[in-house]
């Protein structure tokens, strides 16, 4: 820091970053709120275990490799000018580097990191509830690291960075992660639940679905609230909060600061938050009538709302994020009874539709809206269009998503590691623990009764 | 290549630029379009409401659902 405006600088965007963290959290703890009310009373503990553990897995697997992957691997596998893996711009997100810890002359790592790292758990949690209660927890959390510390990270290096091949090449843009987050999540998901299967007791004889309520609608509402409110974060936490054309070092001209999206595009907060809440109510409007009022399917239209405005939700006009929101959500609806009646898959939180189909869709909608627009402050780079648009959305869902998540799961299944046997299935993955439960609850009131 | 905001490049002074969204000009139709969506949005969610409240009258015809509603409080 060379003077006390740089250093003021440095330590606001420290602390942005930190309070982005933090809100980050309520994302998690709505997670795992929706998914133990959407789950059945004999699968509570499973399900809330297996999505808090992904909290510490994914986190060490981030810090050993993961932070590494995002600065390696912007080129692509030799697509920009046949460069392959960029070892000098990851010097410094190497475990054993000194910016990766306690360092005087580095503020903004540590908090860059974790930033990265909240949406890591997000994507990992996202294909948490697609698959609950028959898969074994081992398997999920090897999913969990393959996706959180792995697959998104190198789409984020691809796409989602402001040297990414892909903005150079095919001038992607994905200010909030429609795809980068959202559809690479679902297409994991999608590949995940083919090799799976459906719970017992999903489809009839005939291969049409039952529905299986959530057994707690208030909690799964209270959890959607609380994913809204850290969204807020990740919103904030996906831009740069102020930073001089100097520092960008591209073609801006004169001396204004300005906050930018990471591909350090100018964009303003007051934008995003116009954006995001006409995004989130056109989604939540169109699923209310499209589901005619049903909870789950509203407040998944409010999110897939967001999600399909977000690729663009730094640029688009309040009107644009609103109509753009509500045609995603209408459109997560119907594709996932259409996949779940077709293809008998059985999604049992909607996730491979709300953050699926509707984070390609968003991407693919990018396209047209912000034709022709730059992708970047440099010079060189393609503007955004609908066919780099299109390759992009295809990229995130199928090659860095599906085709992980299939594969994966396929191993695991050969291993005999990917579901639980028919009968713990049918007595509930807690039945072990419930039993114990009632054991210790019978043997300490005798013993009280006892002493009366 | 022409633009949906006219911007192609970010070689400009941050301190002329204004508004930057798509399709500028155009904010009194997104205007109208804003407004049949929610209007529209109350003609559709009165529909279903009145179709909901139909099937809830023809339901329970005996009353003993209601009473054990009532009792569950």
């Amino acid at each position: 820091m060379g003077n006390n405006l740089d250093a003021l600088t440095t330590i606001f965007t420290e602390f942005y970053y930190w309070v982005t963290v933090v809100l980050m959290f309520l994302i998690h703890a709505g997670f795992l709120m929706y998914e133990v009310g959407m789950s059945r009373r004999r699968n509570h503990i499973h399900t809330l275990m297996k999505n808090v553990m992904l909290i510490p897995l994914v986190t060490v697997s981030f810090f050993l490799f993961g932070w590494w992957i995002y600065f390696a691997f912007p080129n692509g596998p030799f697509i920009f000018e046949g460069k392959g893996i960029d070892y000098a711009a990851a010097t410094g997100a190497r475990p054993w580097d000194p910016a990766m810890g306690t360092n005087l002359s580095d503020h903004i790592n540590g908090v860059f990191w974790a930033a990265f790292l909240l949406f890591s758990w997000t994507a990992a949690s996202i294909v948490s509830g697609a698959v609950i209660e028959r898969i074994r927890s081992g398997a999920f959390w090897i999913l969990a690291v393959l996706i959180g510390s792995v697959a998104w990270i190198i789409d984020a290096s691809w796409g989602w960075h402001w040297d990414g091949w892909m903005v150079k090449i095919l001038g992607y843009h994905d200010a909030y992660a429609s795809g980068v987050i959202h559809a690479i999540a679902g297409g994991f998901a999608l590949g995940v639940l083919l090799v799976l299967g459906p719970r017992l007791g999903k489809f009839r004889e005939d291969g049409t679905p039952r529905d299986i309520p959530a057994h707690n609608p208030w909690m799964v509402a209270l959890g959607f609230f609380m994913i809204y409110t850290g969204f807020w974060g990740f919103y904030a936490a996906c831009n740069v909060p102020i930073i001089s054309p100097e520092v960008i070092d591209g073609q801006i001209t004169g001396l204004t600061w300005t906050a930018t999206n990471i591909y350090l595009a100018p964009t303003t907060l007051s934008a995003i938050t116009f954006n995001f809440l006409m995004s989130l109510s056109g989604g939540l409007m169109a699923a209310y009538v499209v589901s005619k009022g049903d909870l789950m399917w509203t407040f998944s239209g409010g999110l897939a709302g967001i999600i399909t405005a977000s690729a663009g939700n730094d640029l688009y006009h309040p009107v644009q994020a609103l109509l753009i929101g509500a045609v995603g959500a209408w459109v997560a609806y119907k594709m996932h009874y259409w996949v779940e009646k077709k293809f008998k898959i059985d999604d049992a939180v909607g996730a491979v539709a709300v953050h699926g189909y509707a984070g390609f869709l968003g991407v693919v909608i990018a396209g047209f809206v912000l034709w022709g627009q730059p992708s970047s402050p440099y010079e060189g780079y393609a503007a955004i269009n609908p066919v780099g648009q299109f390759i992009g959305a295809i990229i995130m869902f199928f090659v860095l998503g599906f085709l992980p998540g299939w594969a994966m799961a396929k191993v695991l299944q050969s291993f005999g590691m990917l579901r639980i046997p028919r009968k713990v299935e049918l007595e509930g993955l807690d039945f072990e623990v419930n039993q114990t439960y009632l054991d210790a609850v019978d043997e300490v009131q005798r013993a009280e009764k006892a002493l009366v | 290549m022409p633009s949906t905001n006219g911007m192609t490049s970010w070689a400009v002074d941050l301190k002329d630029m204004a508004a930057i969204y798509p399709f500028q000009g155009w904010e009194f139709f997104m205007f109208v379009l804003a407004f049949i969506f929610w209007i529209g949005w109350h003609i559709l969610q009165l529909r279903v409401e009145a179709t909901e409240v139909e099937h809830e009258l023809d339901a329970d015809e005996s009353g003993d659902k209601a009473r054990e509603a009532i009792d569950r409080y």
